[in-house]
């Protein structure tokens, strides 16, 4: 028994020593997110390209002006002289943002009238125009109120009383609100997930394929030592991609890493166990590698959108919700970014590792019984 | 079955029957092959060869009927089995991103072979597959007639008491195959029993028992001597006359005349019994004015025999697949 498993392992490990293309790109998979992420992705959208359409041109205006431009979220790119050009800029592309001040700004306020500021936000993306309007929004309370202040100070000759109303927002775990830093160890999660079903799937069915499993079938090696066998290099691969993302992310992107990482290793083996399962699920179904991949995607798409990776769980639909909660992948990004960004541990997180440790036994049982059918 | 026989056949099946949906692949199988001979399963590709074999290693269960294979029974014993036997497919099954003896090495731990007998084995069967100094080559680097013997190795490298060749030929050139033959030969010398399917009717003349199977049915079952001797009723008679094509129509309604194929430019009577004399065939002939240039007895080949087991309606269909499998091998 000793000699067939470790002879099945070794086989498995020389095989992917001879693979080392596949193993490279697995385990070069999460850095490269992390650079795409890190480097090139920014969802909070600063410095848009903005045109403005001044009537006003008085001190007032141009102060409002700063207060944009201080903002840092819109760039004044184009000064121009009619709402048609405006209108091209924003069309074309070339603006973001369109910022229109009547003729009347100065006067209006001097009148204690409300002065109208028209602002267009280029909405096709709804990210550029989320972050245009609500630091506008911003801006013009901020700009009313000290407007308002300063015009009871000059009526009445008093101070005005400090703002009754003093929120303080206190961002936890993400105190710069970096959205990288939330999606990265969901990302990283979903990666895992998609190597370990994939690498495992094709292994298996490539021994279907090539005819090498009818020579293990009449070997007396056992379907459980097959299937330990297949595991076992697949866990070691797994851990070492994420042991990597996990030190490139902390060295090159600053990830925090809050919790115990020994509980992240120890939780990440029944996350792995469940993929894997299913990786061998779908390899009994799949007769050919190009089946196995795109069964494997069938399960990708929901896991990745409904995960709670990209978008938050809470916003869903109850149906939706109810299938976020029978995808393990749900269940581990919690665990991951409880662990590296929240730093809570076991006492939070016990109910996960239930949930993932039946899901790996329910998945691996039901590979190994599904494999058992002979040939044909 | 009584217990007797289960110490002299290495493989004994009754009624061994394999059904996919509607089709039967196997129906009814009953096979003795008594332990140390070469035992020759014969049949055109679909004859339900394979299956047969897959049944008997436990990669398939069968649908109905019993079987033993070195005296276990195939239905509650698979595993006792699978450690005695070995068994090589026509897909080779090597690891082609193996070495020769990474090849043999996993094979070997496969079936438990002790370390310390590991090495000699490994060795032993690099110098049987000629493979000396190519240890270190990928198997995905050997051309057919070495992936053959490295297989060959793989499949008797825990030294099996019965080893199952599924189409072992099938696919390799003839030189490889006549040495893949003589190798065969010196294995069934150790004792080894060799039960080897194959549709080349050709290499039944390496076996010394024979079975032919038909469209998942046994059409007959002996030693190679008894089945030449008591196949045919009839005999072969060669002819070459002129003009072809009368000749054949004629022969072909003739009183006495089971078959008749053409083979080039000679034409193969086969007869239903011995009253049919060459002589007879030539004086038929000459009435009807064909020209006739030789008349002949002619030794029956195995595809003769095989095709005289198989019931008149399917004779002309068998002898053009046998044909058409001839003609695709070269």
């Amino acid at each position: 028994m000793r000699s067939r498993l470790l002879g099945m392992i070794r086989k498995e490990f020389i095989q992917m020593w001879r693979d080392r293309l596949t193993v490279g790109m697995m385990l070069s998979m999460p850095m490269m997110i992390l650079v795409i992420i890190g480097w090139a992705i920014n969802t909070d959208v600063k410095h848009m390209a903005t045109a403005v359409l001044d009537q006003s041109r008085t001190p007032e205006s141009r102060d409002l002006l700063t207060a944009f431009t201080n903002s840092q979220y819109f760039n004044l790119d184009y000064h121009v002289d009619s709402y048609e050009e405006i209108t091209r800029l924003v069309d074309s592309g070339s603006a973001k943002v369109g910022i229109v001040l009547p003729p009347d700004y100065a006067r209006a306020l001097k009148q204690q009238r409300v002065a109208q500021i028209q602002v267009i936000v280029d909405a096709s993306d709804p990210m550029v125009a989320t972050s245009a309007i609500n630091a506008a929004n911003a801006i013009g309370q901020v700009g009313s109120l000290k407007i308002a202040s300063e015009m009871l100070q000059r009526s009445t000759g008093r101070v005005p009383p400090p703002t009754p109303l003093d929120v303080r927002v206190r961002a936890w775990y993400n105190p710069d609100l970096v959205s990288s830093i939330f999606i990265i160890p969901g990302l990283l999660s979903f990666i895992l997930m998609q190597t370990t079903i994939t690498i495992i799937a094709m292994v298996v069915v490539r021994e279907r394929e090539r005819g090498t499993l009818e020579a293990l079938i009449v070997s007396p090696l056992r379907r459980w030592e097959l299937m330990i066998a297949k595991i076992v290099p697949n866990v070691v691969i797994a851990y070492a991609q994420m042991t990597l993302a996990l030190v490139f992310g902390v060295w090159a992107f600053g990830i925090p890493v809050r919790g115990s990482l020994i509980l992240l290793y120890f939780l990440s083996l029944f996350f792995i166990m469940g993929t894997l399962g299913l990786g061998i699920l779908l390899s009994t179904i799949a007769r050919t590698q190009q089946q196995a991949m795109q069964l494997a995607y069938f399960i990708f798409v929901p896991s990745v959108y409904l995960s709670g990776v990209l978008f938050p769980i809470e916003g869903m639909p109850p149906l939706a919700r109810t299938v976020a909660y029978v995808i393990p992948l749900t269940y581990y990004v919690e665990i991951i970014r409880g662990i590296m960004l929240k730093g809570i541990g076991i006492s939070y997180l016990w109910k996960h590792l239930l949930v993932l440790a039946t899901i790996g036994v329910v998945l691996i049982t039901a590979s190994i019984l599904r494999f058992h059918k002979k040939l044909g | 079955m009584a217990e007797l026989d289960l110490n002299d056949y290495a493989v004994i099946t009754k009624g061994l029957t394999k059904r996919f949906g509607e089709i039967v692949a196997v129906d009814h199988v009953d096979l003795r092959i008594k332990r140390g001979e070469i035992y020759g399963f014969l049949g055109p590709n679909g004859a339900g060869k394979s299956t047969t074999i897959r049944m008997l290693c436990g990669l398939m269960d069968a649908t109905e009927g019993s079987g033993y294979v070195l005296g276990h029974d195939i239905a509650a014993e698979p595993e006792r089995i699978k450690e005695k036997i070995g068994y090589m497919s026509q897909r080779f099954s090597l690891y082609e991103d193996l070495t020769v003896r990474e090849n043999l090495d996993f094979y070997a731990s496969l079936y438990s072979v002790p370390n310390g007998i590991k090495r000699v084995r490994i060795e032993q069967m690099v110098q049987m597959a000629d493979l000396t100094g190519r240890e270190g080559t990928l198997a995905a680097h050997l051309s057919g007639g070495w992936k053959q013997r490295l297989a060959l190795g793989c499949s008797i490298i825990h030294k099996p008491e019965l080893l199952f060749l599924d189409e072992p030929t099938a696919g390799v050139d003839p030189v490889s195959r006549r040495n893949f033959w003589d190798l065969i030969y010196r294995l069934s010398e150790e004792g080894i029993t060799i039960v080897a399917t194959t549709h080349y009717m050709d290499e039944a003349e390496h076996c010394d028992s024979l079975g032919f199977i038909y469209q998942g049915r046994m059409t007959a079952q002996g030693s190679r001597e008894e089945i030449k001797a008591n196949a045919l009723k009839g005999q072969v008679i060669e002819i070459e006359c002129h003009p072809m094509r009368e000749a054949t129509i004629f022969l072909e309604t003739l009183p006495g005349v089971a078959e008749v194929v053409r083979f080039g430019n000679t034409i193969h009577v086969v007869t239903e019994d011995r009253s049919l004399s060459p002589a007879d065939v030539e004086a038929r002939l000459t009435v009807e004015n064909l020209k006739v240039s030789r008349v002949e007895a002619a030794i029956p080949s195995i595809e003769d025999i095989f095709i005289a087991f198989v019931g008149l309606a399917d004779r002309r269909s068998l002898r053009a697949q046998l044909k058409r499998m001839r003609e695709r091998e070269l």
